[in-house]
């Protein structure tokens, strides 16, 4: 059954690249092996297979000849249909097989691989093998990447629940996605908020259940402008005001504290312990961080620092 | 699901591929495989069975199927004819007849975006890779792509920085020249620095973290170290000698891999806890009411447990097993008494 579809959409696939006037159903159903002889049966099978062909990337057109009152017909143009020449050097031709792997065991591999194929039709000879030294990989872990990627690429609409960080349920979010970006690891996808009224970010992992359309394709416009590259690259920038923390931290202990201090030497007033200054910015992850070392790490200044982990300290009391 | 009569509504719900709207996926992807077979073989002239069957990753038995059912290919109007002649006499492959499809089909979005993220993903990290020869191959993937290539740009990866950019460098320096390095290591389970020789093997990124891949001159074993841990880097005046038996790690099986003899620890988190389950692989999440999580993690390091409660305070608890939460409870009282 398998085969004989194969056999059938190859035919066809032949017969329209060979053909330079449109070809009407009924000349397609003379010429390709395997259509059934009831009319109904056969318009059943051709449309979808007209279908599968366009699903994948086949450039079926439409039309009618000129000068000829005919009915609709189709053909495939091999400039449409053709990859256009492309020629890689070795070394190109290695990073190439090289960008494949990335995605291998993710939600693009069979894509990356598909893609590689046809370069590899063209005369490139992608190996796997000799690029040294080297071997990245881009997990796309939970099943939003799949729906968000096809809402940004066809530029659709989406509507998932999302469990923002902190709060107690889940909520409804309507989102026109501009973007999905990769920031150390973890995904995002970048978008108007429909319910918010502006940009927003949200993080593929704490959204739960499933990602649904809430429209068709080409209905979300991208604002001229927008650079998702850029985006992501603001969020790196440190947040200003850094500031210096006090610490007192049992000698020959607490070394995660001690790797990014500016200053380290024994304290006068109390034996067997050091007295360590370090630049901080965030005091709720600052102070979270020292309550980790126990009782090896004290915290003397800033006040608001000293008492954040206090704070944390009793939390992990009860 | 709240999407009422929205215009065009409905579910997305494909998982990978290569299933496309869940129906024959099997007669689309042999069609795909035939029409780049042909072109394959134009393109070099003539190509061996087993070297064609191993770039398309099928067996020399299925490769001649797919070279009869092309060479089988009749169209009847308006008289017969076989638009395709091929022959593999001899284990050689030649195309001598191939109207019309002697080139691969033009990329698909989701091809071209694939390997456009790719390259453009390894042209942006620190490491040994020939970034000039990622940036000519950019430039020529996107001429031939065209608007397939597109919607990549609307994909951004932003590489682990966290590292200082010196030890990125040199680690990148010692890979590219094959040389020893000597590092200078934070172990954070131990919290302490170690010194050691290592023969760098490669630079992994998985999980938007990236670690040297080297043999251990000290644990004389293949070992992965986290490059935001390495305090200090130098590349020794040695060459590189990594054992003949040296096994790579398996990058796609993941880098984690929790023992059963590793402990099994219950965790209950308030909502402002959630982020442990995010960040750390767990054998178990449930869901608790209120938003809370209860999750069940494996680790050989019960200090690390320790540690990990006494930063989440009151947003972390550990349930089981009952004597570490004792123990987690005795540590707060002894830095708490600090503060008195």
């Amino acid at each position: 059954m398998s085969k004989q579809k194969t056999e059938r959409l190859l035919s066809l696939v032949v017969c329209l690249l060979s053909s330079r006037r449109y070809l009407t159903a009924g000349q397609i159903r003379a010429a390709v092996p395997g259509y059934p002889e009831a009319f109904d049966a056969f318009k059943r099978m051709f449309e979808r297979d007209k279908e599968e062909l366009r699903e994948l990337g086949i450039p079926l057109e439409t039309g009618t000849n000129a000068g000829a009152d005919e009915e609709v017909g189709y053909r495939i143009s091999p400039q449409d249909y053709e990859l256009p020449e492309i020629v890689l050097e070795p070394d190109e031709a290695a990073v190439l097989g090289l960008a494949a792997r990335v995605w291998r065991q993710a939600e693009l591999a069979g894509a990356a691989a598909g893609g590689l194929l046809k370069l590899r039709a063209a005369g490139i000879d992608a190996e796997e093998a000799s690029q040294p030294g080297i071997e990245p990989r881009l997990q796309t872990g939970g099943p939003a990447f799949g729906p968000l990627w096809e809402a940004v690429r066809d530029g659709r609409p989406v509507s998932f629940s999302y469990q923002a960080a902190g709060r107690s349920s889940p909520e409804r979010r309507n989102l026109e996605p501009w973007g999905v970006v990769n920031r150390y690891g973890r995904w995002y996808v970048v978008g108007f908020d429909r319910d918010r009224g502006g940009e927003r970010v949200f993080r593929l992992s704490r959204i739960t259940g499933a990602v649904t359309f809430t429209g068709p394709a080409g209905t979300v416009t991208v604002p001229a402008g927008t650079d998702v590259q850029r985006s992501v690259q603001a969020w790196d920038a440190d947040p200003p005001g850094v500031r210096t923390a006090v610490l007192r931290l049992r000698r020959g202990a607490a070394f995660g504290l001690r790797r990014h201090a500016t200053s380290d030497r024994p304290d006068p007033g109390q034996d067997g312990w050091d007295l360590v200054e370090a630049p901080f910015s965030d005091v709720s992850w600052y102070a979270d961080y020292i309550a980790s070392f126990g009782s090896d790490a004290v915290a003397i200044e800033p006040v608001d620092l000293r008492e954040a982990v206090i704070r944390r300290l009793k939390g992990a009391l009860t | 699901m709240t999407t009422g009569g929205a215009p065009g509504a409905d579910q997305a719900g494909r998982q990978g591929r290569p299933p496309r709207s869940g129906r024959s996926a099997t007669a689309t992807d042999r069609l795909q495989r035939l029409l780049a077979l042909i072109p394959y073989v134009v393109s070099r002239r003539a190509v061996g069975l087993a070297e064609t069957a191993a770039a398309f990753g099928v067996s020399e038995s299925q490769l001649v199927d797919d070279l009869n059912l092309l060479w089988c290919v009749e169209l009847r109007s308006p008289d017969p004819y076989c638009p395709i002649d091929l022959s593999y006499e001899g284990g050689e492959i030649s195309v001598t007849e191939a109207e019309s499809i002697t080139r691969p089909l033009r990329l698909a979005a989701d091809e071209a975006s694939a390997l456009l993220i790719g390259l453009r993903m390894l042209a942006d990290l620190p490491g040994p890779q020939d970034v000039p020869a990622l940036r000519r191959t950019i430039a020529k993937l996107e001429a031939a792509a065209g608007e397939a290539g597109a919607a990549s740009a609307q994909v951004a990866v932003r590489p682990d920085a966290r590292a200082a950019a010196e030890v990125q460098d040199r680690v990148a320096d010692a890979l590219r020249r094959g040389r020893r390095v000597h590092l200078s290591y934070y172990v954070p389970g131990r919290d302490e620095a170690t010194e050691r020789d290592a023969d760098p093997m490669r630079l992994l990124v998985v999980d938007g973290r990236s670690y040297l891949e080297a043999w251990c001159r000290r644990a004389e074993a293949v070992r992965l170290f986290r490059l935001d841990r390495v305090l200090a880097v130098t590349v020794l005046d040695v060459p590189a000698e990594v054992p003949a038996g040296a096994e790579h790690v398996d990058v796609d099986s993941g880098l984690y891999h929790p023992s059963e003899r590793d402990l099994r620890v219950v965790l209950e988190l308030t909502p402002a806890g959630r982020w442990v389950a995010e960040y750390y692989p767990c054998e178990e999440i449930t869901d608790l009411p209120d938003g809370r999580l209860s999750v069940v993690l494996r680790t050989p390091d019960a200090s690390w447990v320790r540690r990990l409660a006494l930063r989440l305070g009151e947003d972390g608890k550990v349930i089981a097993p009952a004597w570490l939460a004792r123990e987690v409870t005795q540590e707060a009282t002894a830095a708490l008494a600090a503060y008195a």
